[in-house]
């Protein structure tokens, strides 16, 4: 809205020529090279790629725990190269929820704690923490398991728990990095459609860095192939899963 | 982060470590104990020293004298000449001192040489009257026996070692009677001429012989105050009000019949002021000095002892923080070891929206949880070992036939002051720790495994 020559009210993210450079000794790295890409809002896009493509640091950059060396980057119509280290974390808390494919659940704390855990950093009132925080775990299926500790369950039940705590603070912008990499297909099957289930009900906007391409075109909208940083191509899908 | 939050999360990372982070306590716990000990031990023994020398009554009794009057004090006043008149040490002077400020008492010197009679064998000693203020400055606290059950009864206290010459066994004196036998002065009686119609003395005496049945109620070590001011360490004391009725003959009282008295008071060769406390003395001698009197206290004396003091404890303290330094490099490595092992976590939380200063401020409240724990029970083992130190010297004591002391003392101040002291030792040692973790680039760690 700040930029007339954006739409913003259908743009959740819009990366301009965003670069990302690493020093390693005298080596430079381009982990990402001058990628411009924009993602709408409500949009499921998939970030497919061979290791090492700087899919995972795109997600990284946009998540907001990384910089671009150079480049612009709008989400929500945050220019996140203009935010302080503090705003940016309140970026990351109340604008992105992200999953992971280790899940990265803290394995001392229940269930419950995990998913309060962002609520805590929200600063939201106490009182309303525990409505929240079985909103997100009905959302997902685990409610009964509330008291439970992250090993106590299955890889799929760790990874929809891990969804719930992403969820929680309700953001615009859900980034997975590579969700379904630790689960067995049908698993990462039933997390995939969890995930397209949510962003419908929720409006949210998903990007999802993934190896597995067939899945991706059944439950993405859109691929984005990465190949040595740079983006090779961006297609809309057939979703012939979610038809 | 809610302080409430940072704090469950805190305690939450100590609980998950309990072995380590119980171990970094107690190395803190030792640190403070040994501080609170060794200050315990210092400021134990100021203590001893102070109530001893206030019990003695050494500090807090100012001894006034009519100027330019040296007796009783072995040296001359160095004070500036004034040009008031010397004034005369008497009722009204006594009067005007015990409405100064901050003073307990004055009482005049009652001491006199008498023979004692006990089984009709005599003894040679010199009374000493004691103000009733004395019976709570502590120096009978001690005794065997009791305090005076009144100020005007005929109750005697023996000083020890005269017990001793009294009987082979002092402890059976206790409730037994003694005669004290003594030259009352009688005033002559006036001249018949009418300059003098109220029949008031003349100002000479005629000295009786008396006697006067005393009950022995308690036995004393030493005599407070003894032999200051006065004329020599007295071995039995009564009741001072009792001791000024007997009009008893004193030292001085020749000099004042040849002294012109043309007032026909009661004068007294000199007065003892208590004051409430020892710091008060100062302001008080100034004052009464001012008054026209000489006085004289031995407050430099007490001056010196508190500067030895200050520096003693001062190097006590020193020897104690060292174990708390080593306690603090301690915390140090507790939590730096706590930032490798929980480096994912970290990165999880910068990934959920933590700030590098909600990570700083976790891990900052973790190390002074540490360090309060570790004051608290730091004063705990400091208390328990200064305890310790004192059973063990008064066993040693008790060997020696000596009196029990209280060696070492904790005041509040010690306990805040050392809790608070551990509480900040610590929050120094997790500021390195703190900020490294608050940097810890959250891409690496959550690629950490």
């Amino acid at each position: 809205m700040t930029n007339p020559a954006m739409p913003q009210a259908e743009t959740a993210i819009q990366l301009e020529h965003v670069s990302r450079q690493y020093t390693m000794g005298e080596a430079t790295i381009q982990a990402v090279n001058d990628v411009s890409l924009s993602v709408a809002r409500n949009e499921f896009l998939a970030l497919l790629g061979s290791s090492g493509s700087g899919k995972s640091t795109l997600l990284n950059l946009i998540a907001g725990l990384d910089r671009p060396t150079s480049g612009s980057i709008l989400a929500q119509g945050q220019n996140l190269a203009g935010l302080t280290s503090l705003e940016l974390a309140r970026y990351r808390c109340n604008t992105i929820g992200m999953i992971f494919q280790s899940f990265n659940l803290l394995p001392r704390m229940t269930l419950e704690e995990n998913i309060e855990l962002p609520l805590r950093l929200a600063e939201v009132p106490r009182e309303e923490r525990s409505g929240r925080v079985r909103e997100a775990l009905e959302r997902v299926q685990l409610t009964h398991r509330l008291g439970h500790r992250p090993m106590q369950l299955s890889g799929g039940e760790q990874q929809r728990v891990a969804i719930a705590r992403a969820l929680v603070n309700r953001p615009k912008i859900l980034l997975a990095d590579e969700p379904t990499g630790n689960l067995d297909s049908a698993t990462g099957e039933a997390i995939l459609s969890l995930l397209r289930e949510v962003q419908q009900q929720l409006g949210m906007t998903i990007v999802m860095v993934t190896h597995e391409r067939p899945l991706a075109e059944r439950y993405a909208d859109r691929l984005a192939i990465m190949g040595d940083g740079k983006l090779l191509s961006a297609t809309e899908t057939t979703k012939e899963a979610a038809q | 982060m809610k302080p409430r939050d940072l704090a469950d999360l805190a305690f939450r990372n100590l609980r998950e470590a309990i072995l380590r982070n119980v171990l970094t306590t107690i190395g803190v716990a030792v640190g403070v104990a040994s501080l609170v000990a060794m200050l315990s031990l210092g400021v134990g023994l100021q203590e001893l020293a102070s109530k001893r020398l206030s019990q003695s009554g050494l500090f807090d009794t100012i001894v006034v004298t009519p100027k330019n009057n040296f007796r009783g004090m072995g040296r001359p006043q160095r004070e500036a000449p004034s040009d008031k008149p010397p004034r005369v040490l008497d009722d009204d002077a006594r009067k005007e001192m015990e409405k100064l400020p901050n003073v307990i008492e004055v009482y005049p010197q009652v001491r006199f040489f008498t023979e004692v009679r006990f089984n009709d064998k005599p003894f040679a000693t010199v009374v000493a009257g004691m103000p009733e203020s004395s019976r709570n400055s502590g120096s009978f606290d001690a005794m065997q026996g009791k305090f005076f059950t009144s100020p005007t009864a005929n109750e005697a206290i023996l000083q020890i070692e005269f017990a001793k010459d009294l009987s082979d066994k002092p402890a059976s004196l206790v409730g037994q009677d003694l005669v004290l036998r003594y030259a009352e002065r009688q005033a002559l009686p006036a001249n018949n001429d009418s300059s003098n119609p109220a029949g008031e003395p003349s100002g000479g005496f005629s000295v009786v012989p008396k006697e006067l049945r005393l009950k022995i109620v308690g036995i004393v070590e030493t005599e407070p105050a003894a032999g200051y001011g006065g004329i020599g360490n007295a071995r039995l004391l009564m009741p001072l009000a009792t001791a000024s009725t007997l009009r008893a003959a004193q030292v001085n009282d020749l000099r004042d019949i040849v002294r012109d008295n043309s007032t026909n008071k009661t004068t007294y060769a000199s007065l003892s002021v208590r004051a409430k406390s020892p710091s008060q003395v100062e302001a008080l001698e100034a004052s009464i000095k001012a008054m026209g009197f000489g006085a004289f206290s031995l407050l430099d004396a007490s001056k010196s002892l508190q500067t030895f003091f200050k520096v003693f404890d001062l190097l006590l303290g020193i020897f104690g923080s060292l174990a708390l330094a080593v306690a603090t490099l301690g915390i140090v490595n507790t939590l730096v070891m706590a930032i490798l092992e929980r480096r994912r976590e970290i990165g999880v939380l910068k990934a959920l929206g933590a700030a590098d200063s909600d990570v700083q401020q976790l891990f900052f409240v973790e190390a002074g949880v540490m360090g309060l724990f570790g004051g608290f029970l730091g004063v705990l083992f400091g208390w328990l070992l200064g305890r310790a130190i004192t059973l063990g010297t008064n066993l040693y004591l008790k060997r020696q036939n000596l009196n029990p002391i209280e060696l070492s003392s904790v005041p509040w101040w010690l306990v805040i002051a050392a809790i608070v002291f551990a509480i900040l030792v610590s929050l120094a040692a997790g500021l390195y720790p703190a900020s490294r973790a608050a940097k810890l680039n959250p891409v690496d760690a959550l690629r950490y495994e």
